[in-house]
């Protein structure tokens, strides 16, 4: 019996997300009395995994995988640990690969899970639906359980451990799906990592008043968003838009600037910690999703913002 | 070529969303149903390949009869024929299997599906399917061309895009960007007309069990109230997210 967890790196280093997703593991390893396996993919130093409590960490070097592969890899190692439950993140790569190998594992998986389970007998767990607006507790049926965690609901928790570490080839599957080319954003900001995200509306204007955000945001290392119209209208990129049909946002901060807040918008963002809101019109539904508000223009209220942000930020460094 | 898209029917987006029972199931009181929006920029891009290459658009849904406008909006839009499968889905283990059977009785080219429904969120139909039918799987998919065999699909990733090549056949999950909001159809009087003659066969399930089952459900806690900040008094909401909501 095991839990088998999926450490992912980006150049070669554990992102927080996937630290998060190690440590949730961990807890659900410890409720059920069992061993956390971590399957470290392509990571220069393995060994951080110990600090989030991996027992054993697998380690597999490969250039780069599709999900079919990935899927192919991850079912080996928990077939092979004898694993109950595989956990993974619901980011990019987590998403295509978590269902493929539920199939495989003919397994029950649930996507969006926000904390440990509620119960292990029947294995019940609470994960967001309906966009956001409401939650759902699930019993998984099926002996394996395949879990997708929630970005940001569960937290880094260090408990340090001391791991075997093995070595583990990639496992060979027939696909015809070959990468020819990766664009990354450079410089920016990824809505998906970012701990703070500041996004505009169609309050902004026009597209070109955007540098107001994108001011705001690189004060606070912050990503930047939009709301659906914008996007809509191309004064952003579709990467940028959030809400319902956009991106899910779960930052500890999340600033709306001229963002009137229809629901669908406040369903995509709801997942965040602190919620501040700058609008003109003190009766936008914003304000009542919102933790801290401001009534006025976005045109002298954000300037001020970021002047005093410099400040606080120079005082604070 | 023909296209099989897989079309889920969920409550509008401007839905509140409220249930009965002791909170067990969902109350439809009142709600709009609509095609999935994932699953609406799929059948547009679908109905894409039809105009210009010519491509057979089935579309296939699993649901009783109450979801019949759903399916016969699809063909007003512009789907050749539909198959709805009559039973009431359970989980997405029991549709992935059933959508693999239609897969298999039809020949098709190409699975085009939305990612996830914005119901029940599962965001797992699509890769099961590709998985229970062995063939390869495009998540996320913000652009894709057809040549021939081949399909060229670009894909959202982590703080980027990846593009990759497939044979057909494929099971592709688009999102938005697939196509643009500006293509999205509105069914016109014509086409209305029209998805009143074309088939909508209704099929049997075939035997499939469920490996997950919703409880409970639980709307969001109630927030605080806002705290209200002057305008010309930044500084303060600065020392709340610095001192109170500590994240800065």
């Amino acid at each position: 019996m095991s839990v088998l967890v999926f450490a992912d790196t980006s150049e070669g280093i554990y992102k927080k997300s996937t630290l998060e997703t190690v440590s949730y593991a961990k807890a659900i390893s410890d409720l059920l009395g069992s061993e956390l396996v971590a399957v470290s993919m392509n990571a220069t130093d393995n060994t951080a995994l110990q600090n989030y409590g991996a027992n054993q960490i697998v380690n597999v070097q490969s250039a780069s995988l599709n999900n079919k592969q990935y899927a192919a890899t991850l079912t080996q190692i928990a077939k092979e640990k004898n694993s109950t439950v595989v956990v993974l993140g619901n980011n990019a790569i987590g998403n295509s690969v978590a269902p493929l190998i539920a199939a495989q594992l003919k397994a029950g998986y649930t996507s969006n899970v926000v904390a440990v389970p509620i119960n292990t007998a029947p294995f019940t767990v609470v994960r967001k639906n309906f966009s956001g607006k409401a939650f759902g507790q699930t019993q998984i049926l099926s002996e394996v359980k395949v879990i997708g965690l929630a970005k940001n609901s569960f937290g880094i928790v260090e408990k340090p451990t001391t791991a075997t570490v093995t070595d583990f080839q990639a496992t060979e599957t027939n696909t015809t799906l070959a990468s020819v080319s990766v664009d990354k954003n450079s410089g920016k900001i990824a809505i998906a990592d970012a701990d703070i995200v500041v996004s505009g509306g169609r309050g902004l204007k026009e597209a070109s008043n955007f540098s107001l955000i994108e001011d705001l945001a690189e004060v606070l290392g912050a990503a930047t968003a939009c709301s659906k119209p914008v996007s809509d209208m191309g004064w952003r990129p579709h990467s940028e838009h959030v809400g319902q049909t956009g991106k899910p946002v779960a930052a500890n901060l999340y600033i709306a600037v001229a963002i009137s807040g229809a629901i669908q918008h406040l369903a995509g963002v709801n997942a965040s910690k602190t919620k501040v809101v700058i609008n003109t019109d003190p009766e936008a539904p914003f304000f009542k999703a919102a933790d801290y508000g401001i009534v006025g223009d976005a045109f002298e209220v954000v300037p001020k913002l970021i002047e005093k942000l410099k400040a606080f930020k120079a005082e604070n460094a | 070529m023909k296209i099989l898209v897989c079309i889920s029917h969920v409550p509008d987006t401007t839905s509140k969303i409220n249930f009965n029972n002791e909170l067990t199931e969902f109350d439809t009181n009142g709600v709009q149903f609509v095609i999935n929006p994932y699953d609406e920029f799929a059948l547009t891009r679908a109905i894409w390949f039809q105009e210009k290459q010519g491509a057979k658009v089935t579309v296939v849904h699993v649901g009783d009869a109450s979801t019949e406008p759903t399916l016969r909006k699809c063909l007003a839009i512009g789907a050749d024929d539909a198959i709805r499968i009559d039973a009431v889905p359970t989980d997405g283990f029991f549709v992935a299997q059933q959508l693999a059977e239609i897969y298999k009785q039809g020949e098709y080219d190409l699975i085009l599906t939305g990612k996830e429904s914005i119901d029940y969120n599962g965001a797992m139909v699509p890769g099961l399917l590709a998985s229970f039918l062995d063939i390869d799987f495009v998540n996320a998919c913000i652009s894709l061309e057809i040549d021939g065999t081949t399909a060229t699909a670009e894909t959202e990733i982590d703080g980027g895009t990846e593009t990759f090549t497939a044979n057909l056949p494929l099971v592709v999950a688009g999102q938005k960007g697939l196509v643009e909001e500006k293509d999205l159809k509105i069914p016109n009087m014509r086409g209305i007309m029209m998805a009143r003659k074309k088939p909508l066969s209704i099929v049997a399930p075939v035997e499939a069990t469920a490996v997950t089952e919703i409880e409970r459900f639980e709307k969001p806690a109630q927030k605080a109230a806002c705290k209200m900040i002057d305008a010309n008094d930044v500084d303060q909401l600065i020392e709340l997210l610095h001192n109170e909501a500590k994240v800065i």
